[in-house]
């Protein structure tokens, strides 16, 4: 190669030109073929002179390559830049001759056109094109052909003529068998600017090529097209239009992947006699190889026939929505305890202080206080907001007529069991249970009698009967007592606790706990016949378990140490406190009564503690072990304990001081602040009681034991009303004697005969715990608490002794009082005061007994019970059961008004007895006076200045205090 | 300062006083007739209870302002005297 570059340059300084021109600028084609030719060169003609026409300037052989190298053909073309002063082009063509033509000269003919198959485009074939030729065919390079348009169409006959002309110097020369060839009429002549292929122009030989260089294919420039509209489309969503069905096979493949049954079903049908089946089998071993058949064997073999392979396999796919399971939960914390508090916010007094005397606080207040002062001045003027209809309607009363003051009767029982006439001492009403009440009745004798028929008296038992309203024949239970009962009492704490008082002075404990559901049934009874008496008696007899039973005590005192007469009263202390055997109250642990205290005819005041004493003796405790065998089983065994050693706890002698004889109590009254207990409560606890299934009263403390706390500023003092109709005030705490240093009891605080009988009434208004109604003899009297100058009212003398009384439990300014001649007086306080404004007859024998209960907010009843043993239940009329509207105040305002009337009545008294020792000593003076004139009337003037000296020393000194006045009456006697 | 002293006692002397309570608009009580815990419970509720209404007033008018608030119970009423910076709450027990 290197060969032919140097040769070339040789060349070139042949010719005269440019001899320092560099290789660089020389461009030599080299275009091998298989053929083993020597390279010529020739020149055009036109190129190197217009003087050496018509024949070939020179021809040269580029220089014998070696025998096995392969001929070349050579093309050298330069193009150079116009250098002097005219600008040409020359090439130099290496041409090797055509294989096949041998030695022939005529180059031209056997020139062999090459194209371009080694770079895959066999039908181009690259020539240049001198400039004269592109004149001739009107190609000039960047004249006729651009780079828009590199192609030029030439007639085939121009170039045949071109062959004509110009012979082989033609520049179509190479291409002229292509050309010859060539099935069209003009061919495509491309300018390869770029020398793609080599050489300055190519023609393309066939006609395929020339369409596809003409018309590119045009896939490319439809997906140029499409790429630049969709770049700027805007996606319009168009609704599928559904088009008829039209068929391109698939049925037919459906078709196929069917399946169907083939082959025809064969049924087979076994049959077997029936008595064949489930006959008894029986199995045994055998030898295998013994019996003909007895064993065959089958063996596990592949089966040459059933020899498949997969072949083709069916996967189905379906596209379905994607599904996601998701789940939250709230995260669990540990729960925690937290509080918070706030407290109001506060001034502090100076804050205060300065906000007071701040202007605006006083303008404020200025403003505002005005207003104020007429709204509050309206409302004290009238209440503006008053229902006048409704206060119409209050006056009126509602259903019942107001006149309908008479008490009705509702029901009595009388116990026609007894044989012996008895009367009624003592009423109660079962304190949680509709309709139930209690009476105590007793032998209606004199003592004499009694102490004569004594013995008789001992068969008969003495009861308290509890009669139900459902039941007006039979008592639901008596509870026996050693002897006749005068007074009891239900406990506050369990209303299954009666606690009773013996006329032989001993106290008697019942427990029936064990007959309580028994008194209650009935009580369900009694709630569903509302008027049981209308029942028929032969309806009632043969319910035998109505029968009554008898309930013996289970405790009664030790009659040694207890009272030695009959117990007119007996009293719960309440559950709020307890005393020791000072008389000092201290606070109650068990939270139940559990004392009580009775006065009796021996001018005793006991008070008893139902808890186990701590200090027994081992011998009384072994005595009460036999004991224990003694009593039957059907006593409870609550206070066995208590049982004939029971001890009072105090003991209040009630002296009258300087005088041996006492005073002997008929009735006490202990202040009952601190019972604030409502039924309510009362039942709620006996409920409680019950759940728990312990009675509290089983399993008492001992009492007295441990440390209390005391309660100091509690009211020791007590009312007692006496026999002989005294109204007492003392205190049964003890003091000792400052001289024996034994324990006495205390003076009275204060004493009033205002009864002219035996006091059989004494109790505390259910509204003010300070007033007491006394009844005592033939008349009443009420008095405050605290104010001991005497009652606040005391009634005059009424025609019939009064036998008993209660105050109204709704009404404050209301109180029965039953008479000895079977008549009831009723007081209303607001409308009398004088004398009772109601008088009803109700049997007609003494009443010895009256009990109110309110058993219902409608209904309230009266049991008065009388002397020939018959309680009577009366129904009490609305107008005395229900309170009008501020009965309480004005009540309360009576009472303070009587206060300041006692009051003002001890102020006038003090001022009378003055006015009274300065009558009497006028009438002294005056008398005096009369005597001496008459005795001299001639001293008289003498001893009258002296006299007027005596007087007015005497008054002096009685002024003084230094003389008293009786001395000056036997000083006047002696003159 | 005396002043304030001499109209409070006037009012206290009004029958069926109950009580005479001064607070300031936060609801703090400033001055006081009754024991602590009563004047502390009336002054808040009562406080919360006015600026009720005050709104409640000027909702339904702009221009408007509650100027006196009586409050009759079954037992007693309950007047308040509002005003810019303080509440005069007064107890009265109109049947005593």
């Amino acid at each position: 190669m290197a060969s032919v570059g140097t040769h070339c340059r040789r060349l070139c300084r042949d010719l005269g030109f440019l001899p320092s021109l560099p290789p660089a600028l020389l461009r030599l084609t080299i275009a091998t073929s298989s053929s083993g030719r020597k390279p010529s060169l020739h020149r055009s003609q036109e190129d190197f002179g217009a003087s050496d026409s018509s024949s070939p300037a020179w021809s040269h052989r580029v220089g014998p390559g070696s025998p096995g190298q392969a001929p070349l053909l050579l093309y050298l073309q330069q193009r150079l830049p116009p250098v002097g002063p005219a600008a040409f082009t020359f090439v130099i063509n290496v041409v090797t001759p055509a294989p096949g033509h041998g030695g022939k000269d005529e180059v031209n003919e056997e020139v062999e056109p090459v194209n371009m198959e080694v770079m895959g485009h066999p039908e181009i074939y690259p020539l240049v094109l001198t400039t004269k030729t592109q004149e001739i065919f009107n190609c000039r390079v960047d004249e006729d052909v651009t780079d828009d348009q590199p192609y030029k169409l030439i007639k085939k006959e121009d170039i045949f003529e071109d062959f004509k002309n110009r012979g082989a110097i033609s520049d179509f020369h190479p291409v002229k068998k292509v050309i010859q060839e060539y099935p069209g009429d003009e061919i495509l002549l491309v300018y390869d600017k770029d020398f793609k292929y080599g050489l300055n122009f190519y023609v393309i030989g066939t006609e395929e090529g020339k369409e596809n260089y003409l018309n590119p294919p045009e896939v490319l420039e439809d997906q140029e097209e499409y790429k630049e509209y969709s770049s700027e489309e805007v996606y319009i969503y168009k609704a599928p239009v559904s088009k008829p069905w039209i068929s391109l096979g698939s049925e037919k493949e459906i078709e196929e992947e069917s399946v169907n049954e083939a082959t025809k079903q064969t049924t087979y049908m076994i049959s077997r006699k029936r008595r064949k089946f489930g006959a008894p089998i029986k199995f045994s071993d055998h030898n295998a190889s013994s019996i003909k058949d007895a064993y065959i064997e089958c063996t596990a073999y592949p089966d040459k026939n059933f020899t498949l392979q997969q072949v083709e396999k069916d996967v189905g796919m379906q596209v379905i929505p994607q599904i996601k399971d998701r789940g939250t939960q709230t995260r669990w914390t540990y729960p925690k305890n937290a509080t918070t508090q706030y407290y109001p916010r506060e001034f502090s007094e100076e804050e205060k202080e300065a906000v007071g005397q701040s202007k605006p606080f006083a303008d404020f207040f200025d403003n505002v206080s005005v207003g104020v002062e007429i709204a509050l001045q309206q409302n004290e003027i009238m209440n503006t907001f008053i229902d006048d209809w409704k206060c119409l309607a209050e006056e009126e009363g509602t259903f019942v007529d107001k006149t309908d003051t008479q008490l009705k009767e509702y029901q009595s029982f009388t116990d026609l069991h007894s044989p012996m006439e008895k009367m009624i001492t003592c009423v109660a009403w079962h304190p949680t249970i509709y309709g139930l009440i209690a009476v105590s009745v007793a032998v209606r004798l004199s003592f004499e009698d009694r102490v004569l028929n004594s013995g008789k008296l001992l068969l008969q038992p003495s009861l308290i009967l509890l009669w139900s309203f459902s039941d007006p024949i039979h008592p639901q239970l008596m509870l026996e007592g050693p002897d006749d009962i005068f007074c009891f009492q239900f406990c506050p704490s369990d209303p299954n606790i009666i606690a009773g008082g013996c006329i032989n002075g001993q106290i008697v404990m019942w427990d029936i706990t064990a007959h309580a559901d028994r008194i209650e049934n009935i009580k369900s009874g009694g709630g569903r016949s509302k008027k049981p008496i209308l029942k028929p008696m032969f309806l009632l007899e043969p319910d035998s378990n109505k029968e009554a039973t008898y309930i013996r005590h289970c405790a009664v005192s030790s009659i040694e140490n207890g009272h030695r007469k009959v117990i007119t009263d007996i009293h719960w202390l309440a559950d709020t406190f307890e005393i020791n055997r000072m008389g000092a109250v201290f606070e109650n642990r068990n939270g139940i009564c559990c004392q009580l205290v009775t006065c009796s005819a021996d001018c005793t005041v006991c008070f008893w503690d139902i808890r186990p004493q701590k200090a027994l003796l081992p011998q009384t405790a072994e005595k009460k072990k036999e004991e224990v065998i003694e009593i039957p089983f059907d006593v409870p065994s609550t206070f066995l304990h208590l049982d004939l050693s029971w001890k009072p706890l105090a003991k209040v002698r009630l002296s009258k001081g300087e005088t041996s004889v006492d005073h002997c109590p008929t009735k006490i009254s202990l202040n009952e602040s601190h019972i604030s207990q409502t039924p309510d409560h009362m039942v709620a606890q006996d409920r409680a009681g019950k759940m728990e299934e312990i009675n509290p009263y089983q399993n008492l403390e001992g009492g007295m034991a441990g440390h209390l706390k005391p309660i100091d500023e509690f009211c020791t003092k007590f009312f007692v009303g006496t026999e002989e109709g005294e109204v007492i005030y003392t205190d049964w705490k003890l003091e000792r004697d400052p001289e024996t240093g034994r324990l006495m009891s205390k003076k009275p605080v204060s004493m009033h005969t205002v009864h002219d009988g035996a006091v059989h009434t004494i109790q505390r208004s259910p509204f003010y715990n300070d007033i007491i109604l006394t009844i005592g003899g033939w008349n009443v009297a009420i008095w405050k608490e605290n104010v001991m100058t005497g009652p606040l009212l005391q009634s005059c003398c009424a025609p019939k002794r009064y036998t008993s009384g209660h105050w109204s439990l709704t009404r404050p300014a209301v109180f029965y009082v039953g008479r000895e001649d079977g008549y009831i007086d009723i007081w209303d306080l607001l409308e009398k005061t004088h004398e009772p404004s109601l008088s009803q007859n109700i049997c007609i024998t003494m009443i010895t007994g009256i009990k109110p209960w309110p058993s219902s907010s409608k209904q309230q009843l009266l049991a008065i019970a009388d002397h020939f043993g018959t309680l009577h239940i009366l129904e009490i009329p609305w107008t005395l059961s229900h309170p009008s509207s501020n009965e309480v105040s004005s009540v309360q305002y009576y009472f303070q008004r009587e206060v300041k009337h006692l009051e003002y009545v001890a102020q006038r008294k003090v001022i009378r007895d003055k006015e009274i020792k300065q009558i009497n000593m006028e009438k002294e003076r005056k008398r005096s006076k009369t005597y001496q004139k008459s005795k001299e009337q001639i001293e008289a003037g003498l001893k009258l200045d002296y006299e007027q000296y005596l007087d007015l020393e005497k008054t002096t000194l009685i002024s003084l205090g230094l003389l008293k006045i009786s001395e000056r009456r036997s000083f006047i006697d002696m003159l | 300062m005396a002043e304030v002293e001499e109209t409070l006692k006037q009012l206290q002397s009004q029958k069926g006083m109950q009580g005479i309570i001064l607070v300031n608009t936060e609801g703090i009580p400033l001055k006081s007739t009754t024991d602590d815990p009563t004047t502390t419970q009336y002054a808040n509720l009562m406080h919360n209870f006015i600026l009720k209404a005050q709104s409640t007033m000027r909702e339904i008018d702009p221009q408007n302002d509650i100027t006196f608030l009586r409050i009759r119970s079954k037992k007693n009423e309950i007047m308040v005297a509002p005003d810019k910076d303080y509440f005069l709450i007064v107890i009265q027990n109109p049947t005593e």
